[in-house]
């Protein structure tokens, strides 16, 4: 994934022009997903959804496949993306366990024992 | 003359909705969190600010990437809330002020910040969970309200220099206006949290409280950072104290901090919350 000059902290990414640029598509999708009638219709026919915004195969694998951090790979913005999750009926948390490889319960904790 | 009594800073994250809209305010995960209002609140009731600038980040509601300004300004007589995505039940629509916002816009672009007016602008949760948070038995709040959006979604985000510039020509703009208004600003945003990438769920509770003593002892602290430094102390959504930093900076003159609150974690963030009264 592309750097924003001078960031070097391991697992953290900056959405840049690059990354706006590569994730258009998707993220014109999850941004589509505001309207209720539109996540109807994802959910309804999720490749000819995919299709109709123009994702490439690889956003549209990263889609199938709700890989969290394939599709920030894939130029997805988190704040978009956030809509696509809430499809799903994913929360935050489950979001932060499918990125950290850990499980809900441990992610949760650990947000705990930062508070400590 | 219009005079700015005080800000109020917060941070949001749309659960906190979900919280409002089940009633779990005494729920034990939330209380602590909802505690933190109550003195702010009574503090509203007695200077019964007229308007409320509310600094904030869309989250892509109003804003999609094929035109994202950096620093936004709404012209508008009325702001409407709508779903984000989640169906989570949407607020009232808010009063706009569109005589102050236009000397907002007016003074700003000659101050040299070549912002984007808007008079149209849905506003999401960042905007309208704080006055939610802190007007709880209103359905809209008691006051006319402006929003100024600034970008934390695409990189360059305006640096805190930057923002901290902004927070003072705010000043600039609603001290010079003519009108008997008490003005109160809101900053909406941070502290530490990161929802996305490998290191998600990322809190620096060490650099949060020196951050939050900063805008009291030395509110220019902040603006020593660039914004991949402040990511890599904050998380990636913790760059959102950016909200906060340019709050700060529109308070003029002498200012006391009467309350703040810290709690972890609502949902995956850092919860802040600060009450400063301009003397």
């Amino acid at each position: 994934m592309t750097q924003a000059s001078g960031l070097n902290v391991p697992g953290t990414y900056l959405f840049d022009g690059d990354m706006a640029m590569k994730g258009y598509a998707l993220n014109k999708m999850c941004f589509s997903f505001n309207d209720a009638a539109n996540r109807q219709a994802f959910a309804a026919d999720e490749a000819g959804y995919c299709w109709r915004y123009g994702l490439n195969d690889e956003q549209s694998r990263v889609v199938r496949e709700r890989d969290v951090l394939g599709l920030l790979a894939a130029g997805g913005n988190v704040y978009y993306l956030a809509k696509f999750a809430g499809i799903l009926g994913l929360d935050v948390q489950d979001l932060g366990a499918a990125q950290t490889g850990m499980s809900k319960e441990a992610f949760k904790q650990m947000l705990l024992e930062a508070g400590k | 003359m219009a005079k700015i009594v005080g800000g109020i800073t917060t941070s949001h994250v749309p659960a906190i909705g979900r919280a409002i809209a089940q009633n779990l305010q005494q729920d034990p995960y939330w209380k602590p969190f909802f505690d933190g209002f109550p003195p702010v609140q009574k503090w509203l009731d007695e200077v019964k600010p007229d308007v409320a600038i509310v600094i904030y980040n869309d989250h892509g509601l109003n804003f999609f990437l094929d035109k994202l300004p950096t620093f936004a300004v709404g012209a508008a007589a009325q702001y409407h809330n709508a779903d984000e995505g989640w169906g989570i039940p949407t607020l009232p629509p808010f009063t706009g002020d569109a005589a102050l916002s236009w000397q907002l816009i007016n003074s700003l672009v000659a101050d040299e910040f070549d912002i984007t007016s808007c008079q149209e602008m849905l506003v999401d949760h960042a905007f309208s969970l704080p006055l939610k948070l802190l007007w709880p038995e209103h359905d809209s709040p008691p006051l006319r309200t402006i929003p100024v959006c600034i970008n934390t979604v695409q990189y360059p985000l305006p640096s805190a220099a930057r923002c901290y510039k902004l927070g003072e020509a705010i000043a600039r703009a609603v001290t010079s206006w003519p009108e008997e208004l008490k003005v109160v600003v809101i900053g909406s945003g941070g502290l530490s949290h990161q929802l996305d990438g490998e290191r998600a769920g990322f809190i620096n509770k060490a650099f949060d409280l020196q951050f939050m003593d900063s805008l009291t002892a030395a509110p220019k602290w902040a603006t020593q950072y660039r914004n991949e430094e402040l990511v890599e102390q904050t998380g990636t959504q913790g760059v959102e104290l950016l909200m906060w930093l340019t709050t700060r900076a529109a308070l003029p003159g002498e200012v006391v901090e009467l309350h703040r609150n810290y709690h972890i974690p609502i949902s995956n963030t850092a919860a802040g919350m600060m009450l400063f009264e301009c003397r």
